[in-house]
């Protein structure tokens, strides 16, 4: 991407892409959504996805149910299944371009490179095979495995995220599982072939609190292990101080702010970023989809205001909001989509 | 598959049988005097009183009734007056028409409805899902006795290619079966579908996708497996119906098996014959519905492990 210098706040904002929307200068980022757009023929449901990801970072995705974080995740994997599809932009993945491969040779990443753990995952295990299978069968896809050798080493990933009784567990089926043990099945199947990156669809919201912090506390040390980026969807900013290197914000299909986790959280400078913050510390229902400290609720894809699609709902709106706001730099670690933020700051 | 499931369900086979066979006995005796059905009108009262000690009428009704079990129990099926035979071996000695008609009608069918239900839900829209489900409606609605004879007019009586009635070479054996089976592919098909297309949206179809599983790898380990659950419902009704659903077809065919000889023996009134059949019906049911239990256990490991929850 150039660096195009936005008119009217010329000299103090730029657009950068070393800048917050990815890693600075540094190694080359091993995942870059390139303008990434997300829709039906009918609407769009994401639009104009920027964002990279450095080997071994954790990025957070926030915002509220619908804004459109779980596309995002699916269309950085090329998983988006008719009608939904990517309707512009490109994504890289470790030197390809992902948005330009044939779905057989995304197979071979897929699983292997890049994997996912979705959020409730006893629904995203197959109910009538034996979890030590269903592990076992992406090691025999993508290492070559024996059935045998791949079910001893499913038992040494179960021993591994901290299944108890490895090997007996390996027989067992999913309904035979708490929450959170078929969360820790599907870590040790993300993470059996030692994936470049993890795609972490919440995770964590399905379980009860104790177990998400297990979880979390697992997913991060493996990470450290394994050396394994990761991208966290979360509604929970809790979680994300946790684990976060860098944070983005989403509302109604677009990044409204990214920024380091340590920017963010000192300075959050989106109007609906400051709201989340307000709800963080009001409301102790984390996953719950409604903002209590932000009026309103997230617009539909089909009837999203043209500017700014928080003004409806934004505080600070003004006439000028009826212009889309552009992702722009506040800083090195910090872009904002807002025209409240001038060049004053 | 613990063995108190299966006592238990042999269990309930038997006592459905009971049932049935009770049936067998109560409706024949409300249907009236049995003699008057079997013998001609104007038979003297004499001959017919004789018959009566013959075949222990003359007893109080319990009695007859227990009897009537203990020849159950020992094979004795009653006396077929036509045939002069046990009628156990007249049936007998028409169940492997049946058979052959009824398993290959089966089999064809099942293979046929699973097949094209796999592949519309796959293809779901376009013109092959159209198609089958046409297919499915035209078998659903299509009277059986109707698709036979319209059948014969085209196959045997305008083209001459295929024979049409009785037993005795394969392509005697293709008119029967396509009529016999042609509304059971389509029932197979429409569920088959229908369960197809809810599994294909379960999370867990996105996962294996996400595990970079080959779509044909996840349709048939991850897919079929799961959508085969409520099919297997429909299949043991077809199974269950496999001697009764032969009735009409082996009637239009000439289809020397028992649905015919059901036929021929209620218009002779060869009321042992009739028992024998219904029982034995009863019987195909009973198999049908146990066999549907075990595959249920087999297929769904929810059902067979209920109650031993592990964290
Ligand atoms: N197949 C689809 N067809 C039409 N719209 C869709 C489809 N899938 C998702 N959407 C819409 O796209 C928007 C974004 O969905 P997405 O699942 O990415 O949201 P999300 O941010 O992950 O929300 P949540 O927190 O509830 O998971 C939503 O408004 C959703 O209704
Ligand atoms: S652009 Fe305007 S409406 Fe949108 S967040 Fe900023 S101030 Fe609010
Ligand atoms: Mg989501």
């Amino acid at each position: 991407m150039t660096l195009v210098d936005d008119i009217s706040f010329a000299g103090t904002r730029r657009r950068t892409s070393s800048g917050p929307t990815g890693p600075a200068v540094g190694p080359e980022p091993l995942l870059r959504l390139e303008g990434v757009s997300v829709g039906t023929d009918r609407v769009d449901l994401v639009m104009d996805v920027d964002l990279s990801l450095a080997p071994g970072e954790t990025l957070c995705l926030v915002g509220e149910s619908g804004c459109g974080k779980s596309l995002t995740c699916l269309a950085a994997m090329g998983l988006l299944s008719a009608p939904v599809r990517c309707t512009s932009g490109r994504v890289h993945f470790a030197g390809q371009e992902i948005s330009a491969l044939t779905e057989t040779q995304l197979q071979a990443l897929r699983g292997r490179d890049i994997s996912m753990i979705f959020q409730d995952a006893t629904a995203a295990l197959n109910p009538v095979r034996r979890v030590g299978d269903q592990v076992a069968e992406v090691l025999v896809l993508h290492e070559g495995l024996t059935c045998h050798a791949a079910r001893a080493r499913a038992a040494a990933l179960f021993d591994m995220v901290g299944i108890p009784d490895p090997r007996a567990r390996l027989r067992a089926y999913p309904h035979e599982l708490s929450g959170g043990m078929n969360q820790r099945v599907m870590i040790a199947m993300a993470l059996a072939c030692r994936p470049k990156l993890i795609v972490a669809d919440e995770a964590t919201t399905a379980l009860d609190v104790t177990t998400q912090a297990q979880i979390l506390d697992l997913l991060r040390q493996l990470q450290v292990e394994t050396g394994a980026a990761m991208i966290f969807v979360t509604h929970d900013l809790g979680v994300v101080a946790e684990i976060a290197d860098r944070v983005a914000v989403m509302y109604s299909g677009r990044i409204v702010e990214v920024a380091t986790a340590d920017a963010l959280f000192e300075a959050p400078r989106h109007p609906y970023t400051r709201g989340l913050m307000a709800c963080r510390l009001h409301v102790a229902t984390p996953s719950a989809g409604r903002l209590a400290a932000i009026e309103g609720v997230v617009p539909p894809p089909s009837a999203r205001p043209a500017g700014c699609a928080f003004a409806p709902r934004c505080p600070k709106a003004e006439a000028v909001c009826a212009n889309r706001p552009a992702l722009l730099g506040v800083g090195a670690a910090q872009a904002v989509a807002c025209h409240s933020i001038g060049p004053a700051r | 598959m613990s063995p108190g499931f299966l006592t238990l369900k042999l269990l309930r086979g038997l006592l459905t049988l009971f049932l049935a066979v009770t049936f067998v006995f109560v409706i024949l005796r409300l249907a009236g005097d049995p003699l008057r059905l079997m013998l001609p009108d104007d038979t003297p009262p004499d001959v017919i009183d004789h018959y009566r000690q013959l075949y222990g009428l003359d007893r109080p009704l319990p009695e007859q009734y227990l009897r009537y079990l203990q020849g159950l129990m020992q094979g004795d099926f009653g006396y077929s007056f036509r045939d002069r035979q046990p009628a156990l071996d007249t049936v007998l000695s028409r169940i492997p028409a049946t058979l052959l008609l009824g398993l290959t009608s089966f089999v064809v069918s099942t293979l046929i409805g699973l097949v094209a239900g796999i592949v519309a839900a796959l293809r779901r829209g376009s013109l092959v899902d159209q198609a089958v489900i046409s297919f499915s409606i035209f078998g659903h609605s299509m009277p059986s006795f109707f698709l036979g004879i319209l059948m014969i007019l085209l196959f045997a009586m305008t083209w001459r290619i295929l024979p049409s009635a009785g037993m005795g070479s394969a392509a005697h054996l293709v008119m029967p079966a396509i009529t016999l089976g042609v509304g059971g592919a389509g029932a197979i098909a429409r569920f088959t579908r229908s369960s197809m297309l809810e599994v294909l949206n379960q999370p867990y179809m996105k996962t294996a996708r996400a595990k970079g599983v080959p779509v044909a790898t996840r349709v048939l380990r991850d897919a079929v497996p799961n959508a085969a659950i409520p099919v297997v419902t429909v299949l043991g009704l077809r199974m269950g119906g496999l001697i009764s659903g032969t009735v009409v077809v082996e009637t239009v065919f000439a289809w020397p098996g028992i649905g015919q000889l059901l036929v021929t023996a209620v218009g002779q009134r060869d009321l042992a014959v009739v028992q024998t059949i219904v029982i034995l019906v009863a019987l195909t049911m009973v198999v049908a519905n146990f066999a549907v239990d075990v595959a249920y256990r087999w297929l769904d490991p929810r059902i067979a492990g209920a109650g031993k929850e592990a964290t």
